[in-house]
């Protein structure tokens, strides 16, 4: 058998094998998804139930919920990612559903405010520090200032003299 | 020269350095008077009570299950009952045939519109209990709470009716108990 055969044989080998392991794959994609109930409650339990006050829906015991819990299973057994689930969640019943409040819209203002103020309370901090370093060397004796103090303690002195001629 | 005239620096002039710049001041303001601003919304917002018998209600879009867009402006001179419900409501389910039976005796008409608002509901199960209790008036989701949002709905089942005018008439809090006592309101404003 010469090179070229060899050769050939391995590309035609190689060719079925990426046929068979395509064909697994595409087998593999067509078997339904397992959704255990601790995937339901791990999507659930970042939802809360619409109509029972601060309940997430992992724990709530209302029948509502009970939909609920089974309209997450037949998402994820769709393929759904959590965000997805939560997503449509939001969209058909309201942002209330959502831990936290949705990052758009006015809602905007709760994620952008804080930073906002430890920012300005940062800046407002750097300038009081540079403020009060500013105003040190003053406070500190100088090699002048004992001259111009001594002058003044002079000067007193030489007033004192004149009041007590006087 | 004074004695009491100690040499030092202009107090005026030092607290004039330590004061902070104007326009940290007019940001300090402008951040304030937006946290103010957005508390007094917040406020007003849920200080609202629920809507009230002859105010104007604004206009409502809802598409049905089956598609079917139904929306109030299109239907100035009639009288629209809106009826919030869900599968998940035991109340809700004693008022349908009531309800049905109001559509039946209204629909030949065509001068009153009932439409089924779907509250906070999962459409395999609304629909099956449409079905179920062989409702035909249209019915739809009420996606992100939308509508119930604005009659502020307190639960369900909770029915509104709005005259010819576009005003609120009449507001059901709980099932209605027979067509008979739908027909008994509705009837009124059909004349």
């Amino acid at each position: 058998m010469n090179k070229h055969k060899i050769l050939r044989l391995f590309g035609l080998l190689a060719v079925l094998a990426g046929f068979v392991f395509t064909g697994t794959a595409q087998a593999q994609d067509q078997v339904p998804l397992v959704v255990t109930d601790d995937m339901v409650n791990q999507v659930a339990s970042q939802l809360y139930c619409p109509v029972c006050e601060n309940i997430s829906l992992d724990v709530c015991p209302t029948q509502a919920c009970e939909q609920w819990r089974s309209l997450i299973r037949e998402k994820l057994e769709a393929g759904w990612s959590a965000d997805q689930i939560k997503e449509y969640f939001a969209a058909q019943y309201g942002d209330r559903v959502l831990p936290q409040p949705p990052n758009r819209g006015l809602n905007r203002l709760v994620y952008i405010l804080p930073r906002v103020m430890i920012i300005a309370g940062a800046l407002l901090l750097a300038w009081i520090v540079m403020k009060l370093r500013a105003r040190k060397p003053s406070s500190v004796p100088t090699e002048a200032a004992p001259q111009s103090s001594t002058e003044y303690l002079t000067r007193v002195e030489e007033e004192l003299n004149k009041r007590k001629g006087e | 020269m004074d004695i009491n005239q100690i040499p030092s620096e202009d107090p005026a002039e030092q607290a004039g350095k330590n004061r902070l710049p104007i326009p940290v001041f007019i940001l300090a303001g402008i951040l304030l008077a937006a946290f103010l601003g957005f508390l007094y919304m917040g406020l007003q917002r849920s200080q609202q009570g629920p809507v009230q018998v002859g105010d104007p209600i604004p206009p409502i879009s809802l598409t049905t299950f089956d598609g079917q867009v139904i929306d109030t402006t299109a239907q100035k001179g009639n009288v629209i009952l809106l009826n919030f419900w869900a599968s998940w409501c035991k109340p809700c389910e004693s008022e349908s045939a009531a309800l049905q039976s109001a559509w039946e005796y209204y629909q030949p008409g065509g001068q009153v519109l009932f439409v089924g608002i779907d509250y906070v509901d999962t459409a395999p199960e609304a629909l099956a209990s449409l079905k179920k209790y062989g409702i035909t008036f249209p019915n739809g989701p009420d996606l992100g709470t939308k509508i119930s949002q604005m009659f502020r709905i307190r639960g369900v089942p909770e029915t509104y009716i709005i005259d010819r005018n576009g005003n609120l008439a009449y507001i059901q809090i709980g099932p209605f108990s027979s067509s008979e006592e739908i027909q008994s309101i509705i009837d009124p404003l059909l004349q």
